[in-house]
């Protein structure tokens, strides 16, 4: 909390977040945890904007269609931008990007549409840079979207998730989280267009798959709520230990506290 | 009324789950969010409110003052009600731009109180055609997270149950005007009945069904939304329309029957709930703001 000391060890260099007293010890300015690296304090706000980093797999929603990109919000402090460069047009890889393409951007994405991506690079002025040049990038079909904070999303070799309970989830480090039924084929298929045409499932999602896609993101909320880490495993702890509400319940500050109280035993148990 | 965006998709699957009777989060149309709500925690007001309903945030505070009444109504009080959207609450409201839902507000508020049958105003007559009660009813929006008129109107109500009227004594001096005597002390004062008080319900359309208590992307799906006031004993006493969808008769009936059943309920459980609160008495811990 702002006012805490953290160390009153004088051989340590000040980062983010701290700041010296006048008596030589070191406070902290903003709630958060403490981050040390070797000789380098620092401290992560929790209530923060997105701060990029390259290789990051976000989640953003387009705001604006420009000239050669497209502008995607992805709570950080400025806009991101996602070329059409970097984005995979319907017809094959290597095809070169013509007038025609530029015309019809709109087509492959508008303003609202929900996007996964990866960072490529970062502007001098703060700004990302996205590319969907993967597969299991593109435009998001059927699901819900969930707001945390960044700080939230623990750093993980995938973060595209499908849980054994039935739905697909995407933990986005920007904090934005998808939660979408899985798609019948196994991998999910949010390809932009990989095969001409596109694949937006519009067709009725059936009830099971909506309760698990309403359970969950309870869940995620109530562990968001409780300043907990998002990641598959606390994912599926909190989801075991919330059978035993109804999913509406799930929204009761009490429910919620008792869940994020489980599974951050559990999560305690599996350290030890 | 927000400027939130939301993808085709997404709007389908609001959509569909409408259609199918379970929401986003689990509920059914039918199904309110978890409120929590605490009464008499501003210091000058005669009576208070803070209520928060998922992510909306609502302050009201009721002030009494000694005032002439209306020529029209000489042996009746008044009740007034000014709505504040302070900037905080959504980034559409900054400068003047959350004036116009404000102005909304209280009109529909006006009118839902405004049936004789609803609060006795005659027992805030204190002299008729002299002096008399004016309840004035300050709102705060300090949050918007979708269904902001339910909110409003279930804290007016709290506020109102909480509101401490002091006692005034006449005493007639010879020859000359009465004289009210105001008495200081804090216990004694006389309370407003809101039993008949009612409660906004207000049914977004989303494709062909209603819902009630929607969230901010529940309410950029909907075309329009109606609100009906409905008094604890199932009348309705206001009705408004908002936003450019068009309704069929009905609809609009079928819609007015669900809001009675909800409204009634909702009234029953918030005056059980002011009443336990009641119970608790003066030594109950204040928690305020720190929610």
């Amino acid at each position: 909390t702002p006012g805490d000391v953290i160390t009153r060890d004088a051989g340590f260099m000040r980062g983010h977040g701290t700041y010296m007293g006048t008596d030589d010890v070191l406070y902290a300015s903003v709630a958060g945890v403490v981050d040390r690296v070797n000789k380098l304090i620092s401290v992560l706000p929790l209530k923060t904007r997105y701060n990029g980093e390259i290789g990051d797999v976000v989640v953003g929603r387009i705001v604006e269609v420009q000239q050669k990109r497209w502008r995607v919000d992805t709570n950080s402090r400025l806009d991101s931008v996602l070329a059409l460069a970097s984005v995979n047009l319907p017809g094959g890889e290597l095809r070169r990007r013509g007038a025609e393409d530029e015309l019809s951007m709109r087509k492959y994405l508008n303003e609202g549409d929900l996007i996964s991506a990866e960072v490529q690079n970062i502007y001098h002025d703060g700004s990302l840079s996205l590319h969907t040049r993967s597969l299991k990038y593109g435009k998001l079909g059927q699901g819900c979207l969930l707001k945390v904070s960044p700080s939230l999303v623990k750093r993980r070799k995938t973060h595209f998730h499908q849980l054994p309970c039935g739905a697909s989830i995407i933990l986005g480090n920007n904090g934005f989280i998808w939660i979408s039924p899985t798609q019948g084929g196994g991998e999910m298929d949010t390809s932009e267009g990989g095969g001409g045409g596109f694949t937006q499932n519009l067709e009725v999602v059936p009830e099971s798959e909506r309760e698990t896609i309403a359970r969950l993101r309870n869940v995620v909320l109530c562990l968001a709520e409780n300043c907990t880490m998002l990641w598959d495993t606390s994912i599926m702890y909190a989801w075991e230990a919330s059978t035993k509400y109804s999913i509406p319940e799930l929204l009761n500050m009490d429910a919620m506290r008792d869940v994020a109280h489980l599974t951050q035993q559990r999560l305690q148990m599996d350290m030890e | 009324m927000t400027e939130l965006l939301l993808s085709e998709s997404e709007k389908t699957f609001i959509l569909h789950g409408v259609q199918q009777n379970f929401r986003g989060d689990g509920r059914t149309r039918s199904e309110i969010r978890p409120i929590v709500m605490e009464t008499d925690i501003v210091s000058h007001t005669n009576g208070s409110c803070h209520l928060r309903l998922a992510n909306t945030d609502i302050l009201v505070g009721v002030k009494t003052e000694l005032e002439t009444p209306l020529p029209a109504h000489p042996d009746r009080g008044r009740i007034e009600f000014f709505v504040d959207c302070s900037a905080n609450a959504s980034p559409a409201f900054e400068g003047r731009g959350g004036d116009n839902l404000a102005a909304d507000i209280s009109r529909v508020l006006a009118r839902s109180y405004a049936s004789p049958e609803i609060l006795n105003l005659k027992e805030l007559c204190i002299l008729p055609g002299k002096t008399c009660w004016i309840l004035y009813v300050d709102i705060l929006v300090l949050e918007v997270g979708g269904n902001l008129y339910d909110a409003v109107s279930m804290a007016v109500k709290a506020a109102l149950f909480s509101t401490k009227v002091p006692v005034v004594t006449v005493s007639t001096v010879d020859g000359g005007e009465p004289e009210l005597d105001l008495s200081d002390d804090p216990h004694k004062a006389t309370r407003i009945s809101v039993q008949n008080a009612p409660v906004l319900v207000s049914l977004s359309r989303i494709g062909n069904y209603c819902v009630v208590d929607s969230t901010p992307e529940e309410e950029n799906c909907s075309s329009a939304s109606l609100l009906f006031s409905v008094t604890p004993k199932g009348m309705l006493t206001a009705v408004k329309k908002i936003g450019g969808g068009s309704f069929q008769q009905t609809s609009i009936q079928a819609a007015a029957k669900q809001a009675v059943s909800i409204g009634v309920e909702v009234n029953d459980k918030l005056l059980q709930k002011l009443q336990q609160e009641e119970e608790m008495g003066r030594k109950r811990e204040k928690i305020g703001f720190l929610l």
